[in-house]
């Protein structure tokens, strides 16, 4: 009798310990609509700059095994193997790292190696496309939902909405918005700013100012007298190391001397990957924008 | 002609020697060929080797299949098999179409890539990955997966074409106005693509850059179907070829008084060349120096017969793709280098060192 109980105990274990394994199989269904199985998330693959800052902010950085070349941030995800850059990945080399879970920004590819990841064993899981408020809390649940580590990412996601929340009550505040443009680079004399449909032009929104650049699709150069005809109030220089003297060289650009750069239009400087990246540290960045915008508005 | 092609280097060799000679490297090439492609099979940043190839198989026809053996077929049949395919018929098809073109247009540097073939092949792609989305969009959903190497092909013999037209006046062909011609087309097909590349978006614009460097990352089963096709007609025409392009040696004139329809093989070398160039750039990206380094290396081995020279310069070609292929996965791995990088790399050099050498100028293949 005792060995027909110590058996069933065994036995009842066991069946505890399928039911463990079976809640860590998390199944997810991607942005492209494939029922993805995560078994296991003891090494995970991120591909694309937010993909690893939100893997960063819900505590799984150490996870992380290798990295695409766009995640810059935290300092750490530097360290991590590469893959090269995400839309140029090859089948071999991310089946290389052992990977156990990928994790892949919309963009990921080409589409021959994504199409060959599918069919592989390893658990691919593509975040949704786009930046804004809406793709970025929807990626963090997603991402949360993948390494089962749902309610921090929950945590995560009504904290960012809060944020967002918060930019939006501030932006009504706002009576007089500016016309600003944001550069990116400035090469052989000319500044390559963000025009509709990038993520400069997300971030401006998000800050309540009026991008001067609207008119152009992308991120372009632009002319002398297309500056002068664009009159940004306000010019944001995007710089991607602190050595990286952006400002400077707007400066000595003819077409923003006309405006009256430094003395009637100024320039703020801010890190192109805290500004741009678009991960969970969007809002924050969005925040520090108007802040630098408006610094005549209330709190 | 006949007595220029005798004062260049190598004249103590027999035409006899020369054509031993040449045999033994078509041998070589062939072993070369089958030793890169057990490579290109074996190597990779998995560290998989051919070794686990039976046990897979075996594991999938006797239905005992594990996850390990899944991997190992994904990465050995999936994986590198196309790649190495790809790599071995797109090096083919360009060291075969240079060789051809040099021949055709009696004129060392005539290469698919110089005298702007490969570009409008690309010219056509990238308006192909550019357009698709809305311009061109019913045409490219009509055509799937062969929009690409269809609208290359197209590109390709019609920059071809365009420069036949500019280049031949009076039944003759001007070499100097052919070289130019060709330069210019590759200058307007290159700034259409700066064009295109302008008005598509920062992600296409990225990945029209990569896809110009060449690579074979993205091989696949269907890329091996988009290319075999032309390459193997381009191949297989070889020895119709021979014959036409060795008279063509001597000079136009001569090759018509020796029998051959120079103009007839002209149109066919022209339509087949493009065909498989087209096909390659469309699987591959742009490779560059395939086309003119490999056959001009055959040369100077093998001296200037085609019967030697055509077969020489597919395998070689053929053989060169496969290894940078190698050497493209595994040099910054996990991350992978395009191919057009390592060939350029590598090509460029020893194409300066064949100038050097051979004095600078050279009038005849």
């Amino acid at each position: 009798m005792s060995r027909f109980l110590s058996g069933f105990a065994a036995l009842a274990i066991g069946v505890a310990g399928l039911a463990t394994g079976a809640s860590l199989a998390a199944e997810v269904k991607d942005a492209t609509g494939e029922i993805v199985k995560a078994t296991d998330t003891s090494r995970l693959l991120s591909i694309g700059g937010d993909t690893t800052e939100i893997l960063y902010a819900l505590g799984f950085g150490d996870k992380i095994v290798a990295v695409d070349t766009t995640s810059q941030f935290p300092p750490e995800a530097l360290n991590k193997k590469k893959v090269g850059y995400m839309r140029a990945l090859s089948t071999e080399g991310v089946l290389s790292t052992g990977a156990t879970l990928i994790l892949a920004n919309w963009h990921a590819g080409p589409p021959e190696v994504v199409r060959a990841l599918r069919t592989s064993s390893v658990p691919l899981v593509i975040l949704p496309e786009g930046e804004g408020a809406a793709s970025l809390i929807e990626k963090v649940r997603l991402v949360g939902k993948a390494v089962d580590a749902e309610e921090k990412a929950n945590e995560l996601a009504s904290q960012l909405q809060s944020q967002f929340s918060a930019l939006e009550a501030a932006r009504a505040k706002i009576s007089e918005p500016v016309r600003a443009l944001l550069v990116l680079s400035v090469n052989s004399g000319r500044a390559l700013v963000g025009g509709r449909g990038t993520t400069a032009d997300v971030m401006l929104k998000l800050a309540g100012a009026i991008n001067a650049a609207a008119s152009l699709n992308g991120y372009k150069p632009v002319s002398d007298e297309a500056l002068i005809e664009m009159a940004p109030q306000v010019v944001i220089a995007a710089r991607r190391s602190p050595q990286e003297n952006v400002a400077g060289d707007i400066a000595a650009l003819p077409g923003f001397k006309a405006i009256g750069i430094g003395e009637k239009v100024p320039i703020i400087t801010m890190d192109a990957s805290y500004l741009l990246g678009f991960g969970p540290r969007a809002p924050q960045a969005a925040g520090e924008l108007m802040a630098q915008l408006y610094p005549q508005l209330p709190k | 002609m006949a007595t220029q092609t005798l004062r260049l280097p190598h004249t103590n060799v027999s035409r006899l020697d020369r054509h031993a000679l040449g045999r033994r490297l078509v041998w070589a090439g062939w072993v070369a060929l089958v030793l890169a492609a057990i490579t290109s099979v074996s190597v990779g940043p998995t560290g998989l080797t051919l070794s686990s190839l039976p046990q897979a198989i075996s594991a999938a026809l006797s239905g005992s299949d594990s996850a390990a053996d899944a991997y190992a077929r994904l990465v050995l049949l999936e994986v590198r098999l196309p790649r190495m395919i790809l790599g071995a018929f797109v090096g083919a098809s360009l060291g075969v179409a240079g060789a051809m073109m040099q021949g055709l247009f009696r004129n060392p540097l005539a290469d698919p890539g110089l005298i702007g073939v490969s570009s409008g092949a690309a010219l056509a792609a990238v308006a192909t990955i550019a357009l698709g989305s809305s311009f061109a969009g019913p045409w490219v959903r009509t055509l799937g997966a062969w929009a690409l190497p269809v609208a290359a092909f197209l590109g390709g013999f019609a920059t071809t074409m365009m420069l036949m037209l500019i280049a031949r006046r009076h039944g003759t062909t001007a070499i100097a106005t052919l070289l130019l011609a060709g330069i210019a087309l590759a200058a307007i097909a290159g700034a259409l693509t700066g064009l295109l590349a302008y008005v598509t978006d920062d992600r296409e614009l990225r990945d029209l850059t990569l896809w110009s460097m060449g690579s074979l990352a993205g091989a696949s089963w269907q890329k091996v179907l988009g290319i075999v096709p032309f390459a193997l007609l381009l191949l297989l025409a070889i020895p119709r070829f021979i014959r036409a392009l060795n008279g063509l040696l001597l000079g136009e004139a001569e090759a018509f008084y020796l029998g051959i329809e120079v103009e007839r093989a002209k149109l066919w070398i022209v339509t087949l060349t493009a065909a498989a160039v087209g096909a390659a750039v469309a699987v591959a990206g742009t490779i560059g120096f395939v086309g003119i380094v490999v056959p001009h290396l055959v040369r100077l081995i093998a001296g200037p017969d085609h019967r030697i020279v055509l077969p020489g310069s597919a395998l070689l070609g053929a053989v060169l793709v496969v290894v940078a292929d190698v050497v493209a996965r595994m040099i910054v791995a996990p991350a992978e280098l395009p191919i057009g990088i390592i060939m350029a790399i590598v090509g460029a050099p020893v194409f300066l060192h064949l100038v050097i050498k051979r004095g600078g100028v050279m009038s005849a293949p």
